[in-house]
């Protein structure tokens, strides 16, 4: 057994809230150039909590940029594969961003907000992972939009993310002199508000597949806003939430993770998400590639595996037909905690995607027999 | 048994020398640490009776919900008794990892050794550092 080392200093970078998670014990890892916290007691029991009562989870490391500007919403309209231009102050929308030949930089949200003082402007939330590349590929764009600014809020601001059936419960204690305000907002709405006389952006929002919410807090707010949380939701079971659970939660969701089911090398059509292109009256970076795309017929296609056995099928596993020959390759594998079975997704041929299908997946050498089947694997009762 | 008397790889698997119908077999586990390290145990693939183990080699390995990890031998010889109950029971390995918790059984072969392992003392030293 090999046991991954452990560190409390290091020069990653933290988030607001890093030092919190050192003092509560958790074990810390770096991921995309951040030292974050992967479990606080462990993925499985931080999952279930987060199914069945709500979860607290630090995703400061998601880049945040603020785009202002009377054109920020044309300049996105450019980028993202979906309109942002007709975004109502308040909405949120997922959407991808593509290079030229359809191949996938990064999926991001964007929100549209309007500040206390009026003022109008586009919240772009990017992955961790993506932040130095999508910074790089916004400057000639924002160069061609002379009056658009891009203020990167990363390091200012902390981003929590509340989840769970217990969340809505939860964060109405949170603005006490509106408590039905944020009960009210509307999947994929936000709003920016005060919490305890600061500002808070709040979004019902997640990657989870439970209903919750995302905050984003400034950087000196973050410490007490988490702790008041917790607070919040002691009655109701609230845990900390690490990397790993969050993970295993958003696999269950079926949501796709960049660097895993998305990449350059992975256009939309393929990656399942044709619902995040939109192509009518407009032009944007990609198009007329992914245009192509979408009138033929795909070659690969994005799965869910649910596999029989207890061992689960990891990154990179192959994945035979019946007949042992190759027909594509896991992404992401787990064993689910809520479903108490091993589940991946895959691309594989087009042709053997259909769900129902026996497949095969190769675990390092042994065989286990999987099924092809409908994503997502988990589906809350509420939402 | 007592994890006093045990022997220890680095990578936190336990061995410990005992007698069952007057032959000396080796009882091999891995540590209370290492569980705890791990969290959260699905499943353990271990080898068959009769299968050659080998001194620092992979034997087996144990996985948990975020990762794969693969349990090498602290001892050579052959397997003369699988624990394979415990793929069903990997939630209680953590309470008895030293007595129900065991993996496999070895019959040593001649020459074999574990007096190059750590003892207690070293392995607990290591754990802490």
């Amino acid at each position: 057994m090999t046991e991954s080392s452990q560190t409390t200093e290091s020069s990653f970078r933290q988030t607001p809230l890093t030092q919190w998670h050192i003092a509560r014990g958790a074990r810390l890892a770096e991921f995309a150039g951040y030292q974050m916290p992967i479990q606080y007691s462990s993925i499985v029991p931080e999952h279930l909590a987060t199914r069945t009562g709500a979860g607290l989870f630090d995703i400061s490391h998601m880049a945040r940029l603020r785009l202002e500007g009377p054109r920020s919403g044309l300049l996105l309209d450019h980028l993202l594969t979906r309109r942002v231009t007709d975004l109502q102050v308040g909405q949120v929308r997922y959407s991808l961003m593509c290079n030229a030949e359809g191949g996938i930089l990064d999926d991001v949200l964007v929100s549209y907000l309007e500040s206390p003082s009026g003022q109008q402007y586009h919240l772009l939330v990017v992955n961790a992972g993506n932040h130095a590349k999508i910074s790089k590929w916004l400057q000639p764009h924002l160069a061609d939009y002379p009056d658009v600014a891009c203020h990167d809020v990363t390091a200012s601001t902390a981003m929590i993310a509340l989840q769970g059936p217990k969340a809505v419960e939860i964060i109405q204690r949170l603005f006490p002199e509106n408590p039905g305000r944020m009960p009210r907002l509307k999947y994929y709405r936000a709003t920016v508000a005060l919490q305890m006389g600061k500002p808070a952006i709040v979004s019902r929002t997640g990657y989870t597949g439970e209903d919750g919410f995302e905050i984003i807090v400034r950087a000196e707010d973050a410490v007490r806003v988490w702790e008041n949380l917790l607070m919040a939701g002691r009655e109701f079971g609230i845990e900390p939430v690490g990397l790993g659970a969050r993970d295993t939660l958003r696999l269950e969701a079926g949501m796709p993770l960049y660097g895993h089911e998305l990449s350059e090398q992975i256009d939309p059509i393929t990656a399942g998400l044709s619902f995040a292109v939109n192509f009518k009256d407009r032009s944007f970076i990609g198009d007329e590639a992914l245009l192509a795309k979408s009138q033929q017929k795909p070659l690969v296609q994005r799965v869910g595996l649910k596999l029989t056995g207890r061992r689960a099928a990891r990154e990179g596993a192959t994945v035979l037909d019946t007949d042992n020959r190759e027909i594509g390759q896991v992404t992401s594998g787990t064993f689910s905690p809520t479903l108490q079975t091993p589940i991946a997704m895959a691309y594989i041929s087009a042709e053997m995607a259909k769900v129902g299908t026996a497949v095969v997946v190769d675990i390092r050498g042994s065989k286990a027999d999987a099924e092809i089947v409908a994503l997502p694997f988990y589906k809350a009762n509420a939402q | 048994m007592n994890p006093e008397n045990l022997k220890y790889n680095e990578s936190h698997e336990w061995v410990g020398l005992t007698s069952e119908n007057g032959q000396q077999v080796a009882v091999v586990g891995i540590t209370d640490f290492a569980i705890q390290q791990l969290t959260d145990l699905v499943y353990m693939e271990l080898p068959k009776i009769g299968a050659q183990v080998v001194q620092g080699q992979q034997f087996g390995e144990v996985e948990s919900v975020k990762a794969v990890s693969p349990l090498y031998s602290p001892v050579t010889g052959k397997v003369v008794a699988v624990h394979s109950e415990l793929a069903d029971q990997l939630e209680g390995l953590a309470s008895d990892p030293y007595d129900n918790g065991w993996l496999i059984k070895v019959e040593m072969a001649a020459g074999a050794t574990i007096d190059n392992l750590l003892d207690y003392a070293a392995y607990q030293k290591q754990c802490a550092s």
